[in-house]
């Protein structure tokens, strides 16, 4: 192990560090945006928005990251979408994300008793405040294990951002192996700047998932 | 005479091609305390539910000129995220808009009320069902309604838990609270109403004072129903089956 060019090159993985986190976060902020949109229409049955947000999940489901990547970055320029590498990166982990996130609190949601809903309404509330203050915080406390696995897996999904050549861990890792050579010390150090970036999210993760595991309340 | 608060005419409700309420009248009286009782699928709880729109309705109408109406259910049906407290203001504050220190001063005097003062940062999944379901029926006196409705609010309790809940019952039956219960507790039942209605099949079969209908009741169909909960006949003959 070369430590000389370990401490050489550290920086360049800080900075494609802060940029994975930076875009993998947006990203999956937007994409539990998405998923809470589509998993209420999938739980009221509204028409045609619930076909259509089931197309979605299933394309978004259904297709690499990297291909849905290409489409964004490639594709949508020739119909007038043109974005930067960046923000083709949150929009790819969004459109991947909001399906596993909608799918993850549809079944939050779910696992609510219907009745709930009766009560509340029996205490004069109207839909709106029943899922804001009754169904969903039950639900998303339900679906906090499904979650951060989701947010784990959407990290990891990052890497394959090199190939619209956002300069992320992995791309900077594959450009020094190429530049010198260097696969072991590239490797480690990607290796351990992933470690850096999601255990701390794992670890956070469980730590959440204990706070809140309040669901089973009541019954 | 006294004011009607509830008018309920000619009820109809169908789930498929089974009619479960047919034809209903009946009207409520404020202050009144009515007690549905009948054989389990009578149409007993789908009334309630009628009544309180959980359940739209097949024919007829159901006229209570606005009154609030407030249920309290066999399951307590508590918010289990939130605390006793919350629960109980959760809607006076967010849906009725009023001032947060004075409903939490109500809710904490009914909790007081029903022995409750000491449980108010529980959280339910923390109490027996006696006490959840005297919270649930705190939880709903605290929007205020006129008419309280309560569904077989004692059928899950374990028996020593159901008698807790019965006097908060009997106690707002006292402070002359409308309300409609449907119960198979007999004594109780004789015990709080002014009046009993008697659902069998959909229809009401039999009504009147709670003391003439337990103790001499018209219809055929009636008595061997409170026959069910008789054991008279064992303890004369004392023979087995």
């Amino acid at each position: 192990m070369n430590w000389e060019f370990i401490e050489k090159y550290l920086p360049l993985y800080q900075k494609a560090a802060v940029l994975t986190v930076k875009i993998g976060l947006l990203g999956i902020v937007f994409a539990i945006l998405v998923g809470l949109v589509c998993a209420v229409v999938l739980y009221y049955r509204v028409n045609i928005a619930r076909q259509i947000v089931s197309f979605y999940i299933e394309l978004s489901r259904n297709t690499p990251l990297l291909v849905q990547l290409f489409f964004i970055y490639y594709g949508l320029p020739k119909i007038g979408f043109a974005m930067s590498a960046e923000q083709c990166g949150v929009a790819g982990i969004a459109f991947l994300g909001g399906s596993y996130m909608a799918e993850a609190l549809r079944s939050g949601l779910e696992s609510v008793e219907p009745i709930q809903r009766e009560s509340a309404k029996s205490l004069g509330m109207n839909s709106v405040q029943t899922m804001r203050y009754v169904i969903l915080p039950q639900a998303v406390s339900t679906s906090i294990p499904a979650f951060v696995a989701n947010i784990i897996f959407l990290l990891k999904e990052t890497s394959v951002f090199s190939a619209i050549s956002l300069m992320d861990l992995m791309f900077t890792a594959k450009d020094l192996i190429g530049l010198y050579y260097k696969t072991t010390e590239s490797l480690f150090l990607l290796v351990v700047f992933y470690l850096i970036i999601l255990l701390p999210v794992s670890l956070l993760g469980s730590y959440v998932e204990r706070r809140v595991r309040y669901a089973g309340f009541g019954s | 005479m006294a004011e009607k608060i509830l008018e309920i005419k000619n009820l109809t409700k169908k789930y498929g091609s089974q009619t479960i309420l047919d034809g209903i009248d009946l009207s409520i009286d404020k202050g009144e305390v009515v007690v549905v009782v009948g054989p389990s699928g009578c149409g007993k709880s789908t009334l309630l539910r009628c009544i309180n729109s959980l359940e739209d309705i097949d024919a007829g109408e159901i006229v209570h000129d606005g009154h609030k109406i407030g249920m309290v259910f066999q399951s307590y049906e508590l918010f289990p995220h939130l605390s006793v407290l919350d629960n109980i203001t959760l809607a006076p504050i967010k849906v009725q808009k009023r001032d947060k220190a004075e409903v939490k001063k109500q809710a904490l005097e009914l909790l007081k009320r029903v022995g409750l003062l000491d449980k108010a940062d529980s959280y339910p999944r923390q109490l027996s069902g006696g006490q959840k379901q005297r919270v649930a029926i705190v939880r709903a006196l605290c929007v205020e309604p006129e008419i309280l409705l309560f569904d077989e609010v004692t059928a899950a309790l374990d028996p020593e838990m159901v008698r807790e809940v019965l006097d908060v019952m009997l106690d707002l039956a006292k402070q002359g609270r409308t309300m409609i219960i449907v119960t198979h507790e007999m004594q109780f039942a004789k015990a709080v109403a002014d009046r009993v209605i008697f659902l069998d099949g959909g229809h009401i079969v039999e009504e009147g004072k709670p003391k003439e209908f337990f103790e001499n009741p018209k219809t055929e169909r009636a008595k061997k129903f409170l026959d069910v909960f008789s054991f008279d006949d064992y303890l004369k003959d004392g023979e087995g089956i």
